[in-house]
């Protein structure tokens, strides 16, 4: 038998509480981002009827669509390095003794007590001409003058992999706890060698930690614009500088907007790509 | 004629200096259904995954059919195992896992097929094979792994404590049938178990392992009736132990004196001598329990009665405080048979089916062993 509200007070209380911060800080948001991309840029006011789709047409000016494909192809080769980084590391960190785990861990997580607006300024000290890395190239003999190493793609792809590495990390090593050991056993016991191990049954078995990772890394990547503003110069933008530029300098709230809407869009793409995978596991039979 | 298929020598195996595996020395036959018992921690896990492969001894080495396979990786061993937890490919359907291992060997396609559905037959599961694992009851699981095991006609299959996971009823049902699929297949089994009743109804013989060396190597039979020491006797079945004192010996008898009763028994195989200490063990089956007035045995009192279906199961206090176990079988002449707290009665035995043990200095059971053996009787 259902007790009626009046009986839970607590209950009642609760559950107006979280209706009530999805309703007007989750959907009212973002229903009010919808409804600035369907409208008119408007000088004074920022936005005016009627209502179009120009911003979204505006998406397919050939200058934007290679922002966005520039900004994808970042935020891939960073996706990329934190794999190719995180993946071991995250099994690594599954394997060794709890204490040791305990304090990578804890390590890995550190950095989040800095804001990363001054991070970013810290690399930016580092990759500079006159900065850590090259003077500490050229005295060891490697290079004979400092290189360009700052505002180029390759820094903004440095300081993206340093910003989001840890959210690749994280994803993956929750999955290599999970992957038991016996299972591991099982596949040498029927015959299969290290590699064929790796291929069907590692990677199937921590596909769903990848893509969560690749979800927590992809996206913010296309949208951190402080680190192209302090680490790339001009040409190495992201969508997030476009949508910022749109909202804060250019006053086009519409194409911001709809900018922004798109990168919402492919967040939901991957997160149902996510949905799809774990449920192939029979992770969410229960 | 039975042959030597595995055959482990001197197999030494620490972990963190603490001696798991003590320069043990094994061999397995052809065919066999041989089950390694013991408690928690006696090394007998240790002694499979090495034979899998998965282990490697720091001394001593294995070899299968005459061949050294002691760094031969688990891959390239004609060996399978049933794990405990089972281990399935949670992400791959019945008929993957079972037809994994074919795969890795590379085997045509219909001849896959055609073996991974006689596997499912033979655990009767083949209406499963395009189910996932999770969908499966454990029961179910516990068959598949067996057929992902059996699929690739190995010639031995290592079970790690393969029902531990089930309810009582299942495991009787799966003892039957690895009886079963044993004698169908003629695979030599090689069954760790901390259980000793499953260990005493399924196997051909035993070894019976504490602290990483072997206690006993022999039948069921010979394990259970003829324990060759104290640990074994306390480990497997129930045992009342009796302080017996040597008061004669003459040729091939000896006589004992237990709780005042001078008896007459056959000479042990251990030496004795005059007035040594020894203790004659009897298993709760072996008491007859007598009226108060009959004038052979000790007297005593009923303090414990336990009602069991097929028998009447009773603890009897003797004069000097000593408890005793008897286990009665229900008698057709006298289905009411039963006793009452404190109720007076003697206790006997028939000379012969004694068994007598030499005192191994003070050897009481550690609370490990009080525990593991605990464990095993339920």
């Amino acid at each position: 038998m259902m007790l009626s509200i009046k009986q839970q007070p607590f209950r009642a209380a609760v559950l107006v509480l979280v209706w009530g911060w999805l309703l007007f800080l989750v959907l009212a948001p973002n229903m009010l981002v919808v409804g600035a991309s369907v409208m008119t840029r408007n000088p004074s006011t920022f936005i005016s009827f009627p209502l179009n789709l120009d911003a979204y047409r505006q998406l397919f000016n050939p200058l934007y669509l290679e922002v966005f494909l520039h900004s994808l192809y970042m935020a891939a080769i960073t996706t990329l390095i934190c794999l190719l980084i995180g993946y071991p590391f995250a099994w690594a960190l599954s394997r060794v003794d709890k204490r040791r785990q305990m304090l990578l861990i804890f390590l890995l997580i550190v950095p989040f007590w800095t804001n990363s607006l001054v991070r970013t300024y810290a690399l930016k000290l580092i990759l500079a001409t006159n900065g850590l890395l090259n003077s500490a190239l050229i005295s060891l003999g490697v290079l004979d003058e400092p290189a360009q190493l700052l505002y180029t793609e390759g820094a903004v792809i440095v300081g993206l992999v340093y910003l989001l590495l840890p959210f690749m990390v994280l994803p993956l090593y929750s999955v290599f706890e999970d992957l038991r050991q016996d299972v591991l056993l099982a596949s040498h016991d029927l015959g299969a060698g290290r590699l064929a191990t790796f291929k069907n049954i590692i990677v199937p078995l921590t596909l769903p930690g990848v893509l969560a990772g690749v979800m927590l890394v992809l996206l913010p990547a296309m949208g951190l614009f402080f680190v192209p503003d302090i680490l790339g110069g001009s040409r190495n933008l992201l969508v997030g500088n476009v949508i910022k530029n749109q909202f804060l300098d250019a006053r086009n709230w519409p194409f911001g907007a709809a900018a922004s809407i798109v990168l919402t869009l492919t967040m939901a793409l991957l997160m149902f790509a996510h949905r799809l995978s774990k449920r192939r596991l029979g992770e969410e039979g229960a | 004629m039975t042959e030597t298929l595995l055959s482990l020598s001197g197999i030494s195996k620490q972990f963190d200096d603490k001696t798991v595996l003590d320069e043990l020395s094994l061999t397995i036959d052809d065919g066999e259904f041989i089950t390694l018992l013991g408690p928690s921690g006696c090394g007998k896990t240790t002694l499979l995954r090495m034979m899998a492969g998965f282990e490697l001894p720091d001394q001593g080495t294995v070899t299968l059919s005459g061949v050294d396979i002691t760094q031969t990786p688990p891959e390239k061993r004609p060996l399978n195992t049933v794990f405990q937890n089972y281990a399935l490919f949670p992400h791959m359907s019945v008929f993957d896992n079972v037809a994994y291992g074919l795969k890795m060997e590379k085997r045509p396609k219909a001849e896959i097929q055609e073996r991974v559905e006689e596997a499912l037959a033979m655990v009767q599961l083949e209406d499963f094979a395009k189910r996932k694992p999770h969908q499966l009851s454990g029961g179910q699981q516990q068959r598949v792994a067996i057929a992902r095991a059996v699929v690739k006609r190995p010639k031995m299959l290592l079970l790690d404590e393969p029902l531990s996971a089930l309810d009582y009823k299942l495991r009787r049902t799966m003892q039957v049938e690895l009886k079963r699929l044993q004698r169908e297949l003629g695979i030599t089994f090689v069954f760790v178990t901390h259980d000793q009743e499953e260990a005493l109804s399924m196997s051909d013989r035993i070894v019976v392992l504490k602290d990483g060396r072997i206690q006993q190597l022999g039948t069921p039979r010979e394990v259970y009736e003829r324990p060759a020491n104290v640990f074994t006797a306390r480990f497997v079945g129930q045992t009342n132990f009796f302080p017996g004192r040597v008061t004669k010996i003459e040729g091939e008898r000896i006589s004992v004196d237990v709780f005042g009763l001078n008896r007459d028994l056959s000479k042990p195989s251990f030496r004795v001598a005059l007035n040594q200490s020894l203790h004659v063990l009897l298993r709760p089956e072996d008491i007859r329990v007598l009226a108060p007035d009959d004038t052979e045995g000790v007297a005593g009192k009923i303090v414990e009665r336990n009602y069991k279906g097929s028998t009447l199961d009773s603890v009897i206090e003797l004069e000097d405080g000593s408890h005793v176990m008897a286990s009665e079988f229900f008698d057709e002449d006298d289905p009411a048979f039963d006793y009452s707290i404190g109720e007076r009665v003697r206790v006997s035995w028939v000379d012969g089916w004694e068994w007598l043990l030499a005192e191994e200095g003070d050897e009481p059971l550690t609370d490990e062993e009080e525990l593991a053996a605990d464990d095993a009787e339920h």
